[in-house]
């Protein structure tokens, strides 16, 4: 999908937010009330360690128009606990949901569609019990909304999704970045003056 | 000292240690930390603490205060007088939540702080416990930190990390709370070190000489620039700097009510005060400046008016230490990101030496329209009810623009911005960004302990007064000095002037009675007099600021009087109204 169809008509469009902070116990909170002040909603969020030890990596999907959301960054940045915070919109990034599928095994295994459906959306079986098999399929949301719908006469008893994950087309990783932090004094490269950036693709500060 | 050489010390002189409580290492990181005044309030679970603190009472200052929130006012009056940190005793549950207001206020006004609450036991957390309350998730939106402590080990480091964050960068109020068996449990204490790092943390952006260079670029070539100042200046302690750059470059300077002082009233390129109450060149010139300079402060909606008719006409280069700052209201062409005490300087050697006297003539011609409609009145009324314009135009002549100002909040706080005269900075002692009523009072006792020597006034409405006047009680047991002056008019003052201006004179629950002022203050063994005639008011003034001691005067002034110039809200700064 291209970014300018992406973009509806009141500016507003699909951003991802990458937030690198070090793992302790409300910052969560602190990052979440930034964007319900404003009254944003989060579309998605996931929060897990990093390739980093002690540091967390947050994704988070708003619909926004990009001064808002350049602004929010600024304010999730400025969070004593918070290390850096790019934004994204879906062209720069490469993402992934998973989702997981629970049917009845035995119109799973009696119907022969249902096999070369699976097969089609790239699902897999993670668990196969004589009453439910689970499924579990990647993908973007359309992807795995779609084998929802497929499923669903089939008997689909429960599905989750997990929230986005994404990686940044563009980005060199953290762990060079993480080093100028941990110098006291901060290197050129610390922070960013995205005035100066304009060339570069990644958005920083 | 390298690296090695300090490893080899510190392995063969192992650091001492003393077994000492959670709270005695408190103590003696505040002592550490320069701390010498503390204002609080004890209860149960911050006991263990206030019970250290009885063997401190030679070092550390205790201000008994009435209200918890009255304590974060003082802590704030004690910060921006002294420049210090203000620190602030609580206790847990309601102790704690009686101070949203004042971590509010100091949040959003960046006044750096340090308040401490006692928690319940750890093991008794989110059980609903007596006196209970989550205080750092109430908190978390109006503190620059905070952080729960749980084992006194963390105590020393969390401690260090507290003030580092609150006074560095941009300041800003941070909270710990130590539940009781922290304060409790003994420890081997290894002694206190100050925090001059946190990794996630950069204080100060970088700064770009590439903008350093445009910014200069853009004022040399400038016909009509206009510099705003706001509390970015005095914070940074770059009055001195402030002041060479606006000499160098002959610009006009016009202040937010938070930035008064950092530059003298009565400078010559001082042009006045910005925003809704603001003057009137100031306002009606930023939208003819075609360049702007904003040092240090965040274009609040106050100041500026409707955003989409706001100096639209004008390059605009904004210096602030806050990056989240720059452009968030008003779009900057420039960001000169850092610390205005490092930029300034750096500005000012590359601009030329100006004089803008066409320009500077215009400010003096709205000066004297401004003059002529609204301020001759408001300062010499002659006859009639007596103004709060005339009682401030007095006070100034009395104090020379000596005196520490502290206002609450409402029709008087605007009156005294506009008409005070500030000969140093960290004078004008206001709430600025939250409004808060029954700021006055106390903020009046902490700005006392942060300026001992400097007379401290502190204008408040009769409303306001009546929200925190309990602390007349701290006044009276810790024995300051502090001049009170009531402007009474018998009504919510700013209230009653929108209700009249925009809503048909409906005045909705804006007629408030208030108690006898004086016989209060007396029953707090405070000296006072209560005026209503102009021929008393030098005499009543002369009297408060010579009594040794406090003084409560209450002046009775015109009850339905508005404060002018105005841009009415969702108005441009150049559609302020003279009357």
């Amino acid at each position: 999908m291209s970014n300018s169809q992406d973009i509806e008509l009141n500016g507003k469009q699909e951003f991802t937010i990458t937030a690198y902070t070090e793992n302790q116990i409300g910052i969560l909170n602190r990052i979440a009330i930034i964007f319900s002040r404003r009254k944003i909603n989060i579309e998605s969020l996931n929060t897990s360690p990093s390739e980093i030890e002690h540091i967390h990596r947050f994704n988070i999907v708003i619909h926004e128009t990009e001064e808002v959301v350049r602004k929010l960054c600024r304010q999730i940045e400025k969070q004593v606990e918070v290390l850096k915070v790019y934004y994204n919109t879906n062209e720069d990034i490469i993402w992934q949901e998973l989702a997981l599928y629970k049917v009845p095994t035995d119109i799973v295994a009696e119907r022969a569609p249902v096999e070369r459906l699976l097969r089609a959306f790239g699902a897999r079986a993670v668990v196969i019990r004589k009453d439910y098999t689970v499924f579990e399929a990647t993908g973007h949301r359309e992807e795995t909304d779609k084998l929802i719908e497929v499923l669903q006469p089939y008997g689909l008893i429960e599905f989750v999704r997990s929230a986005r994950v994404a990686i940044i087309k563009d980005s060199e990783g953290f762990n060079a970045k993480l080093r100028e932090f941990e110098r006291r004094e901060p290197g050129q490269e610390v922070i960013e003056n995205e005035f100066l950036d304009k060339e570069k693709n990644v958005f920083s500060m | 000292m390298d690296t090695a050489q300090e490893e080899a010390t510190t392995l063969t002189e192992p650091k001492k240690t003393v077994n000492v409580s959670g709270s005695v290492a408190l103590l003696e990181g505040l002592i550490a930390e320069g701390t010498d005044t503390i204002f609080g309030y004890p209860g149960g679970a911050i006991m263990p603490i206030y019970d250290a603190l009885y063997d401190y009472k030679d070092k550390l200052k205790h201000i008994l205060v009435r209200h918890e929130q009255g304590g974060t006012h003082a802590g704030q009056g004690y910060a921006r007088t002294s420049g210090k940190v203000g620190v602030v005793f609580g206790t847990s549950g309601p102790g704690a939540t009686n101070l949203v207001t004042g971590l509010a206020d100091a949040q959003i006004d960046s006044t750096p702080m340090v308040c401490i609450t006692g928690q319940v036991y750890a093991h008794l957390l989110g059980t609903d416990a007596f006196q209970e309350t989550d205080v750092i998730n109430i908190t978390t939106p109006v503190t620059k930190w905070n952080y729960q402590i749980t084992d006194a080990t963390e105590i020393p480091g969390v401690l260090a990390k507290a003030f580092y964050i609150a006074r560095s960068g941009r300041p800003g109020p941070v909270l710990i709370d130590i539940t009781k068996n922290a304060q409790l449990q003994m420890f081997d204490y290894e002694g206190y070190t100050p925090c001059d790092h946190v990794r996630s943390y950069r204080p100060k952006p970088l700064i770009r000489k590439e903008y350093i260079e445009q910014a200069a670029e853009l004022i040399n070539s400038a016909k009509k620039p206009f510099i705003l100042f706001g509390q970015g200046v005095s914070l940074g302690n770059a009055e001195q700097e402030f002041k060479t750059f606006v000499e160098k470059s002959g610009i006009p300077a016009a202040w937010t009510i938070l930035g008064a002082g950092a530059i003298s009233t009565d400078h010559p390129l001082n042009v006045g005060m910005l925003g809704m109450h603001g003057n009137y060149g100031p306002n009606v010139q930023t939208n003819a400046c075609d360049v702007l300079i904003a040092v240090g402060m965040r274009f609040d909606d106050r100041v500026t008016g409707r955003l989409d008719k706001y100096a639209k006409q004008a390059k605009v280069i904004h210096l602030d230490i806050d990056p989240a700052e720059i452009d968030k209201n008003v779009k900057a062409d420039v960001p000169v990101w850092g610390d205005c005490k490092e930029t300034l300087p750096l500005l000012t050697a590359l601009i030329e030496e100006k004089q803008h006297t066409e320009w500077l003539a215009e400010f003096r011609a709205f000066d004297k329209t401004e003059q002529e409609t609204v301020i001759q009145k408001e300062l010499n009324p002659g006859t009639g009810e007596m103004t709060m314009g005339e009682v401030i135009n007095q006070l100034n002549e009395l104090t020379k623009g000596e005196a520490v100002i502290v206002t609450d909040v409402g029709q008087h706080q605007m009156v005294a911005c506009r008409y005070a005269k500030f000969n140093h900075t960290r004078s004008n002692i206001t709430s600025g960004g939250l409004g808060t009523m029954g700021f006055g009072l106390p903020a009046a006792i902490g700005a006392k302990f942060g300026a001992p020597d400097r007379t401290v006034v502190a204008v408040i409405g009769d409303g306001g007064f009546q929200m925190t006047l309990q602390e007349l009680g701290t006044i009276m047991q810790s024995g300051i000095d502090v001049k009170i002056m009531i402007l009474n008019n018998r009504f919510l003052g700013m209230v009653r002037q929108w209700q009249q201006l925009f809503h048909d004179k409906r005045y909705s629950f804006v007629d408030i009675a208030s108690p006898d002022f004086v016989k209060l203050a007396d029953s707090y063994y405070i000296a006072g007099r209560k005026i209503s005639e102009r021929d008393d008011l030098v005499s009543a003034l002369t009297d408060m600021l010579n009594h040794k001691g406090s003084y409560l005067l209450e002046v009775m002034v015109a009850q339905e009087h508005n404060v002018f110039p105005m841009v009415p809200q969702g108005s441009s700064v150049s559609e302020i109204r003279l009357k």
